[in-house]
């Protein structure tokens, strides 16, 4: 006999080490799956196992063929045989020693009626001569054994309307039998009757499961395809006495615990077997499992108070025996079948040895329970996980670990000294406990610039995405990414600039911040009033003064082959970026170097690639520009507002320059860049700065087209760093109405009454249950319209600044409950 | 000047002053009518919108300016073919885009200024002697009188939400808008299948719908998605016909033509041969469903389109002409009266009026298979059979009992491709569950009996039954004439006529024809995909 001892314990051992010596402390990551404590042993022990009665379960692993794929599966209460239903097959197979033989046919008749065609079966756990049967076309049909006639069929119930999901018999009364139907009723049938007793109208959707409750005499389960699960009273068909919401999309099966009388496990479409707690005033979901596809049948394990049996509708064919203290892992696999598992059933009520299923693959398998396979011997017990800032955790095999011998690893050492004791005296049947598993965990801190996300956090914060005028939004970010050191990032912002602004209103822009000097559209020989404005422009840009023009100024090639670079926007080429963006920081008011790459450029047609598209230069409407731009060749001091918008757009697409004659455009269009930027965005997105992309594509408006997947994987980024005002900007500012709505999605508020705790359902003041006010401020007695604030301990509350007001001076509820609230 | 204009506006201005000054023989200059261009004309603001409309009446305006004394010296304004087009064959096409834009916002945008200001515009260009495009065909659906649709339709605010989305407000989606409830299910199930994250790259996306709807012909969708399909970035070379696009697409052809036709011929060999690895053209099982998804979609949706009679976009193809309007009315045989005669009454008549025979020959010579369409389509001759009316290798019927969405299709589904799998279940739902308890002029009506009669007949026709059902309910409950109707736009869809969609329910609203084609677009193309569905998990165990 099989000892009650599955119990199993777990000990972690967590181990930081920290190969990098940060002075930062950081806050260590710890996961473990497994922390259920062996709490419980000391009363499964004092339990007496059930005695199986004289004859032992004995058996092996084996299987038969059926005709067809069978549905449901049951088995007669002594566990000698077991009945078989399916669309077209209705069997019953005696369980011997090696094998399965096949008993009796109940399928007769030349052309079966779809009565035969059956949803469920189940045999009377009482009555060994009585089945009963589900048929898909809405029919109860119950069979007596006993018959003398090939045709057993005792009973035909034709009152539901649609297929009959599940039947089930009461475990102790004899002749009373509960149906659910596709049709969203339940009917309860007396077998001495013709018709039913009560009929039970769950008021939704279908039933997909009827359970009686096995210690409550009178109280049965029903799971249906909205989610929802009820418990219903037997004596009471017009109302169910709870009702609570399981899973999300329909709950496919119901399970009482054969012992517990509280415990109710479900498992539904959406991949998960809940256990449920219903002693408690509200259904308490006690344990969830994680399964990897929707949840067909469950099956508590007899004799063990944790363990439970499930099988799934789609896509995986195993049987897995879950301990549900332990969901991540299932305890023992049953991997024969090879289509989807349709029932399953413990072969006896007692004996946790066996186990018997259906498949559609038209097999009847009996599993034994120490052939199973134990998943948890071949998984990896290693986890690695990065943290939000770049810090690593890694957990692994305690054994691997110390193996390592590492002079700076330290593995908890008494681990194995306090695991086992307890359970040595009993001699554990090993196949009955699950592994243990101890980790050693380690975390890794990063201090590399490169992996922390500081910037990302800060850039966050920092970006300016509206509210201003375009030019100083970028000029903002690019400052903000400039003091961040991220030099590519605050060019990319500079360029921009220059390529929407206009130079009308990028001259606008630049003579107010100098203060209201000239701006000019047509004075670019008035070259000091324009430095003037330059100057203020690229101071807009820069932290530290680095000079460089005169490498800039000496050597035009070296600056054009820079700008080559930059185009093609390589990766981690900071050399290049730095250099650049050396132009753009250049201190002295007095030099404008990056006027030079235009001219120089100009002058030395030689070399230049003609990539992508041939460009019209855009000076700015002046028909002598040639001799204009000669002129500045020779004189790096020239300038002009123009020679601005000249110089800085260059640097992004310099290369594309190609043409030396004037043209009659007065300048570019915007949309000319649209195709560069476009590029530029996507090469932002795929080398993971979403957030640059994004900040770029809500600061260039309508300017450019939508990209609606960076957005929410930007969103999803702000939000997991817990960034939420930045993220709910992001979300209003799009212009997309798909994430627009996500700032209208869950922002209902439900409120009860104070008075009688019912809740509000109209719109006013005043419950309509008690004609009370609601909502009454606590200090002056009026009804709160607006701003509510209230104490999340006692529930009072009123007024924003009563409240604020009251707790300055006092640190008890205003309402005189004696709670000691907190404003903060 | 340009100085103190915002920024919005004066980049804009200034790109199109620049569009509007190119000379024709400036080659490389881009399309001016390019959509996207007039991004803030879809916004909710209406000052954007406003900007927008300025920038947009200036460039028609400078346009005509150009245009219009060309033609005031020659003065043959009345010679039948648009006589600017001759002139300058560089920038023609240009021009014409742009009126086609004009008279599609003109027709159907739902918001009031700016529908107002093009129609102003296009008017103003008459006025000046442009040939302007008149649109063919009143409203969105030649089924349904105009008064209909505009009542109850176009102010509504998802129209709206759509228009801001998309970019423009298609007939169909208007239509749709009869259902709003519904129709917030279905755009966002499109939008996701089309726009949002998914297995495959967009420009195959829209490719693949116009395969799906080229089996039935259905020209309307096929304009539609040509034109997404280059806006995505599309390789314009793929459009010279189903030949021309990779192997890998071609490969789904068979597939697409049993979907289409009788996916109940659909076996898990198709699946295997779709995703065997080596070869050109193998299909990830992602991709697989992706594309399955949207076949089915499409199939179904042109179903929705014929069913509906749904008009041509005003700019598309066979949606406007630039011929004056001829004194006889075009189309219509109901749309005279609606000016005087009080809207009720007008709409009786509408009820009542017996469709006149060159109303309908009319409206199926619009029909006719365009060779755009036909180059998509391999094998034209595969169509629907009976399901029922075949001899021994009949294919065992579908048990709805054993392969049902909502266990077993949704599982799968939403383990493949999860997001779409939880839209379409919602999808399902919202149109099974859709009522408002009305029936012709009786309201408080249980509808259930009846959808669920269209729904399980439909779900017939394409070889799936329920146990659970009594098919004398079908003929009990549905006239001859509605299933008649329900399986030629099932089916084929082709060959709906004007006359078969008048000659069911004939008391009825024109908005429950239309729920049941949605219920119609919803069954076939559930049926379609639980095919194809068993299928792959057939392939996969």
């Amino acid at each position: 006999m099989p000892s009650s001892n599955d119990g199993w314990s777990f000990s972690a051992t967590a181990q930081v080490q920290r190969h990098r010596s940060t002075s930062t402390e950081c806050g260590y990551i710890m996961c473990f799956n497994n922390s259920a404590t062996a709490g419980t042993k000391m009363e499964k022990m004092a339990r007496v196992t059930t005695s199986l009665g004289s004859n032992t379960i004995s058996g092996c692993t084996m299987f038969c063929h059926l005709d067809a794929p069978a549905n449901a599966i049951s088995v007669c209460r002594d566990a000698a045989q077991v009945v078989v239903a399916g669309r077209n097959i209705f069997k019953i197979y005696a369980l011997e020693e090696e094998q399965f033989v096949e008993k009796l046919n109940l399928r007769v008749g030349r052309k079966p009626s779809l009565n035969f065609s059956c949803a469920d079966v189940m045999w009377h756990q009482m009555d060994e001569n009585l089945l009963a049967t589900a048929a898909t076309n809405g029919a109860v049909v119950t069979w007596n054994l006993g018959k003398p006639s090939r045709n057993k069929q005792d009973q035909l119930f034709t009152e539901h309307k649609r297929t009959v999901n599940k039947v089930c018999f009461h475990p102790t009364e004899v002749h009373m039998l509960l149906s659910g139907s596709q049709d969203g009723y339940m009917k309860c049938f007396d077998l001495r009757r013709k018709e039913s007793v009560s009929t039970f109208s769950g008021q939704s959707e279908s039933v997909r499961d009827v359970q009686f409750s096995i210690r409550d005499y009178f109280t049965f389960a029903a799971s249906f395809e909205n989610g929802n699960v009820q418990l219903w009273d037997i004596r009471r068909p017009d109302r169910y006495e709870r009702m609570f919401t399981a899973h999300n999309g329909p709950v496919f099966c119901c399970d009482w615990h054969p012992e517990d009388r509280g415990w109710l496990a479900t498992g539904g479409r959406d991949k998960m077997v809940k256990v449920w707690d219903i002693t408690t005033n509200r259904a308490k979901e006690i344990h969830c499992v994680q399964t990897i596809a929707s949840v067909a049948r469950v099956k508590w394990r007899p004799e063990r108070k944790y363990h439970l049996a499930t099988c799934s509708m789609m896509v995986d064919h195993n049987i897995y025996v879950w301990d549900v203290r332990r969901p991540f892992i299932p305890f023992a696999t049953f991997e024969e079948h090879k289509d989807v598992t349709t029932g399953i059933v413990w072969r006896h009520l007692h004996d946790p040895g066996f186990l018997l299923s259906g498949s559609k693959d038209s097999t009847l398998y009996q599993h034994k329970f120490k052939d199973a396979s134990r998943p948890v011997d071949k998984a990896n017990p290693e986890g690695l996980c990065f943290g939000l800032f770049g810090d690593l955790a890694f957990a692994a095999k305690e054994s691997l670990i110390s193996g390592g011998g590492d002079s700076n690893r330290k593995p908890y050492g008494s681990g194995g000294d306090r695991r086992y004791p307890i359970f040595f005296f009993k001699k554990p049947d090993l196949t009955e406990q699950f592994a243990h598993e101890s980790s050693a965990l380690s975390v890794f801190e990063t201090d590399l610039e490169s992996s922390r996300m500081d910037w990302f956090v800060e850039t966050a914060r920092r970006y300016l995405l509206s509210g201003k005028p375009f030019g100083e939004l970028c000029d903002h970010n690019a400052k903000v990414a400039k003091e961040l050191n991220r030099p590519q990032v605050s060019t990319t912002w500079t360029m921009l600039r220059i390529m929407y602004s206009d130079p009308g209103n990028l001259a606008t822009a630049t003579s107010i911040s100098k203060g209201g000097s000239i701006p000019l559209m047509n004075s670019f020989n008035m070259k000091e009033i324009a430095a003037g404005g330059l100057g203020s422009e690229s101071r807009l840009d820069r932290g530290k003064g680095e000079i460089r023009q005169d490498t800039i100024h000496l050597d035009p090639g070296n600056s054009l082959i820079n700008n080559n670079d930059e185009n093609e926007e390589t990766e981690g080429s900071e050399g290049p970026a730095d250099y650049l963006f050396g132009d753009a920081e250049l201190e002295d008011d007095d030099l404008y170097p990056m006027e030079h790459e235009n001219p120089t450029a100009e002058e030395a047609e030689y070399s230049l690639p003609q990539e992508a598209f041939p460009l019209r230069h855009e000076i700015v409407d002046n028909p002598s520009v040639p001799e204009h731009l000669q002129d500045k060749v020779d004189s790096p001091h020239v300038s002009g507002n123009e020679a601005e918008a000249v110089c800085l757009t260059p640097i992004k697409s310099f290369s594309l320059i190609s043409i030396s004659q004037p043209l009659y455009e007065s300048h570019l269009p915007a949309s000319f860049f649209s195709p560069v930027v476009r590029e530029m965005l996507q090469h932002y997105a795929e080398a993971g700065d979403v957030q640059m992309a994004v900040s770029v594509l809500i600061v260039l408006g309508d300017r450019i087209r939508k990209e609606e997947h960076w957005y929410t994987s930007y969103i999803d980024l702000l939000q997991r760093f817990e960034l939420w005002n930045v993220s709910n900007e992001v979300i209003k500012l799009s212009t997309s109405s798909a994430i627009n709505c996500l700032n209208q999605t869950s922002t209902t508020l439900h409120i009860n009454c104070s008075n009688c705790k019912r809740p509000m359902s109209n719109k006013g003041w005043i419950c309509d249950r008690c004609h009370q006010c609601a909502s009454i401020c606590a200090v002056c007695h009026h009804v709160v319209k607006g701003l509510f604030v209230w104490c999340q301990g006692c529930s009072h509350g009123g007024h924003l600044e009563h409240i604020m007001n009251w707790l300055k001076s006092s640190s008890h509820c205003p309402a005189g409950c004696g709670h000691l609230c907190e404003y903060t | 000047m340009l100085k103190m204009s915002p920024v919005t506006n004066s980049v804009a201005a200034s790109e199109w002053n620049r569009a509007a000054e190119s000379s024709p023989a400036d080659t490389d200059s881009e399309p001016v009518c390019d959509w996207r261009k007039f991004g803030s004309l879809c916004s909710r603001d209406e000052k954007e919108r406003a900007a927008a409309l300025g920038v947009l009446s200036g460039t028609v305006l400078a346009f005509l300016d150009r245009v219009a004394p060309a033609r005031a010296e020659n003065g043959a304004v009345k010679d039948g073919t648009p006589q600017w087009e001759r002139e300058s064959p560089g920038g023609g096409g240009i021009d014409k885009a742009m009126l086609l834009l004009l008279l599609r916002l003109s027709r159907n945008c739902p918001f009031r200024d700016i529908s107002e200001k093009t129609s102003q515009l296009l008017q103003t260009a008459q006025e000046r002697g442009v040939q302007i495009p008149q649109a063919l065909g009143q409203g969105p659906s030649f089924f349904i009188p105009v008064e209909e649709m505009v009542e109850e339709g176009v102010v509504q605010p998802i129209l709206r939400e759509a228009f801001v989305s998309l970019g423009r407000l298609d007939h169909v989606t208007m239509v749709m808008g009869l259902h709003t409830e519904y129709l917030a299910c279905f755009l966002r199930t499109q939008h996701s299948l089309l726009r949002l994250d998914g297995p495959l790259p967009y420009p195959w996306r829209h490719f693949i719908a116009i395969m799906a709807v080229a089996r039935h012909q259905c020209s309307y969708l096929v304009q539609l998605h040509t034109a997404e399909f280059l806006q995505v970035g599309g390789d314009p070379q793929w459009l010279g016909g189903l030949s021309c696009a990779p192997q890998k697409l071609r490969n789904l052809n068979e597939l697409n033509k049993l979907l289409a036709h009788r996916p109940w011929l659909i076996t898990k060999e198709h699946i295997e041969v779709l995703l065997k690895p080596g070869g050109e053209g193998c299909w990830s099982l992602a991709e697989l469903i992706h594309a399955v998804v949207l076949l089915t979609h499409y199939h179904s949706l042109s179903s929705f389109v014929f069913g509906c009679g749904v008009n041509p976009e005003p700019d598309h193809e066979g949606g406007h002409a630039f011929r004056p309007p001829s004194p006889c009315p075009t189309d219509s045989p109901r749309g005279e009266g609606g000016g005087s005669v009080p809207r009720a009454e007008a709409l009786c008549e509408a009820l009542m009026t017996v469709p006149s025979p060159q109303a309908e020959a009319l409206y199926d010579s619009k029909r006719l298979p365009l060779a755009s369409v036909s180059r998509f389509v391999e094998d034209p001759d595969f169509g629907y059979e009976d399901f029922t009316r075949r001899g021994e290798q009949t294919p065992p019927t579908f048990r709805a009992q054993d392969y049902s969405w909502e266990d077993h299709g949704y599982s799968l589904m939403n383990r493949l491709y999860p997001d779409v799998g939880q839209l379409l279940d919602e999808k399902f739902q919202t149109v099974y569950n859709l009522t408002y308890n009305t029936m012709a002029m009786h309201s408080g009506v249980d509808t259930k009996m009846l959808r669920k009669a269209v729904w399980n007949y439909i779900h017939c026709v394409f070889g799936i039954r329920f146990d659970d059902y009594d098919y004398g309910d079908v003929n009990h409950l549905l006239e001859r004439s509605l299933k008649v109707y329900i399986k030629t736009v099932a089916c084929y869809p082709e060959k709906t006529s004007y006359s078969m969609y008048h000659a069911f329910w004939r008391h009825f609203r024109h908005s429950e024809k239309v729920h049941v084609n949605l219920l119609l677009l919803e069954a076939r193309m559930q049926a379609a995909l639980l095919y194809a569905l068993r299928a792959i998990t057939r392939y996969m165990t």
